[in-house]
């Protein structure tokens, strides 16, 4: 277990780096491309020339990618060349908003589609079944963007019941929160339930149930002690994998609703060309995803007895 | 060496052959349904100079709301116009041609290389198999929006590259299915019997494994269609589509995002129109699932 652990963060790490080099050599391969992102484009000769002295660009691409990453490493991503801070100081709050957004969506998602998948798997084929798959089809065939206009539309233009904006102004807002978090669990909610339908449909047909049920034991009690135990681990590593989407997820509805979080600063940074802070955010991405994934191999491997001691 | 061989498939055997996995379509109503709407969109698409009423670019009435008539020249405005005066519907008709090329396109090169690097890698197996794999769990590894996003960004919006950064993130996870079908079927026996033959590498596995390996890829690909045909809508939202002023969904809904709550017409039925398209692959995948779990 421990060799596995080691291996895993290890091919965690590896992933990093090359996805690092990667993207410096995409974005920072030649310094006077840098130099104009960072003067703008009326800037002279000399002041570039100047720049790129005062900054170590002169020194060959492998000792800046070196110098870069171990920059990166102790959290120093440079400047933001927009907002002229440094990036760590952009970054941090707008991950924060992110984060709440994110933890939100999970504690509606996660509840809902283990409902949903469980009740879907309990009798495959049986009419809730139906009900439930053709839905969760439905909800996932409608892009972020198409459900964000639909529900804006209903909520906001008809009922006015909540804002359509959630930049957050004037501090935390539960009601700005609710249209982001609803597109969200609309989008990826049937992904995870139809996985959760999945598992538990296998585990139905499988003979330790029939016995359980044969044997006379209260359908309740085959479910929720013998089936769901079994039925649960699959869903986990879907779920931690859902936090990889999450992350493309709330660069769309960060933006249509304006709320102030790591997604709408990413797309802002690329649409500006503001490199530094492209960097920070694609690793920061990275990361996060890379870790969840982590985990779920991880957490997989703990839960399931038949590879844990094997 | 040729009598060995299965004979060509003929083009009358090809036409039965389409003819009968259309009557296997009948049997599963989701998949009908989403064939119905796959359909329909192709149908608007390649007849879209018939049933558009109006020139998509031309700036004729600007502001109409459903149904207004087109006071200077006659015609009515089914789904309104926009701001510079363009009649709605014809940018949806002239838009489903954007998206069903694009799509479909990207989709085919995703399958390409992917289907290349997954027959290698389940084929011959060893180091080339370790990178291949290696290489696409990294690439898989990346949220895919941040992914575009980045790519689009550094390199331009273009109809090419937009193509190209979804072949980039999606192949690898067309090499993974097609990867897993190989190792299972590298072991059959029509595939040693090539072997034994003295047939090349690639020829097994294209003549032999790939053909065999069809099923699991049809089903993927309906998906994988929907999903691209997300992609690119959410690229057009997000600014990063193709250039204007060609009509493409994703982008009206982008440029008419501001006067949403004003006149919800201009976003709603492009928002429509797009989802009924993905829900139409969406269903037909699910649909053919069930049919070819079924035999």
């Amino acid at each position: 277990m421990l060799i596995f652990i080691a291996k895993r963060i290890g091919a965690m790490i590896l992933t990093m780096l090359v996805v690092s080099i990667v993207l410096f050599l995409m974005l920072e391969f030649s310094p006077g491309n840098v130099a104009t992102k960072v003067l703008g484009p009326y800037s002279s000769e000399e002041q570039r020339q100047l720049w790129l002295e005062q900054n170590g660009y002169l020194e060959p691409l492998y000792v800046r990618y070196f110098s870069w990453l171990g920059n990166f490493a102790v959290g120093d991503f440079g400047d933001s060349i927009r907002f002229k801070v440094p990036v760590s100081e952009v970054l941090w709050p707008r991950l924060g908003n992110t984060a709440i957004l994110g933890a939100a969506t999970f504690a509606v998602m996660i509840p809902l589609s283990l409902v949903l998948g469980v009740l879907a798997g309990m009798k495959e084929g049986a009419k809730r079944d139906r009900i439930i798959s053709t839905t969760s089809i439905l909800t996932t065939s409608v892009p972020e963007f198409a459900s964000a206009v639909f529900f804006s539309l209903l909520f906001v233009f008809y009922l006015g019941w909540l804002p359509g904006t959630s930049s957050m102004v004037d501090g935390f807002a539960f009601k700005e929160l609710i249209l982001p978090v609803l597109v969200l669990v609309v989008y990826d909610f049937g992904y995870v339930a139809r996985m959760t339908r999945a598992s538990m449909a296998e585990v139905m047909t499988s003979h330790y149930i029939r016995t359980a049920i044969l044997k006379g034991l209260p359908y309740k009690q085959v479910i929720l002690r013998h089936a769901l135990r079994n039925a649960l681990i699959a869903p986990f590593t879907v779920i931690m994998l859902q936090i990889n989407w999450l992350l493309s997820g709330v660069i769309v509805v960060e933006f249509f609703f304006a709320y102030k979080g790591f997604g709408a600063l990413l797309l802002e940074a690329s649409l500006n060309q503001d490199i530094f802070v492209i960097e920070a955010c694609a690793m920061v991405a990275l990361f996060v995803a890379v870790a969840s994934q982590t985990l779920a191999d991880i957490g997989y491997t703990y839960l399931n007895p038949r590879i844990r001691f094997s | 060496m040729t009598d060995i061989s299965a004979p060509a498939p003929s083009a009358g055997s090809a036409l039965l052959r389409a003819l009968k996995s259309f009557a296997l379509l009948r049997e599963s109503g989701v998949a009908m349904v989403g064939a119905g709407l796959v359909g329909f969109w192709i149908l608007v698409a390649i007849f879209a100079p018939l049933v558009s009423p109006f020139d998509p670019l031309a700036t004729l009435q600007p502001l109409a709301k459903p149904g207004a008539d087109y006071v200077k020249g006659g015609g009515t405005f089914l789904l309104g116009t926009d701001l510079l005066g363009r009649d709605i519907l014809s940018r949806i008709i002239w838009g489903s041609r954007t998206v069903l090329i694009y799509a479909p396109l990207a989709t085919l090169c995703a399958y390409t290389v992917g289907i290349i690097m997954g027959l290698a890698a389940g084929y011959y197996r060893g180091w080339i198999d370790d990178v291949l794999s290696r290489l696409s769990d990294i690439i898989l590894s990346f949220p895919v929006l941040v992914l575009y996003v980045i790519i689009i960004a550094t390199f331009g919006a273009s109809g090419l590259n937009i193509v190209l950064a979804i072949t980039f993130a999606s192949a690898p996870g067309v090499m993974r299915i097609v990867r897993g079908l190989v190792l299972d079927l590298r072991n059959r026996d029509y595939v040693a019997a090539a072997q034994t033959r003295g047939e090349s590498s690639w020829y097994i596995m294209l003549v032999e494994i790939l053909p065999n390996a069809r099923g699991p890829l049809i089903v993927d690909a309906c998906l994988r269609l929907g999903y691209v045909i997300i992609t690119i809508g959410v690229l057009g939202f997000l600014g990063l589509g193709l250039p204007p002023p060609d009509p493409d969904w994703g982008g009206m809904i982008n440029e008419y995002r501001g006067m949403a709550m004003s006149f919800p017409h201009m976003i709603v039925f492009p928002c429509i129109a797009i989802s009924s398209l993905i829900l139409g692959f969406n269903l037909l995948a699910d649909g053919l699932r069930e049919i070819s779990l079924r035999d």
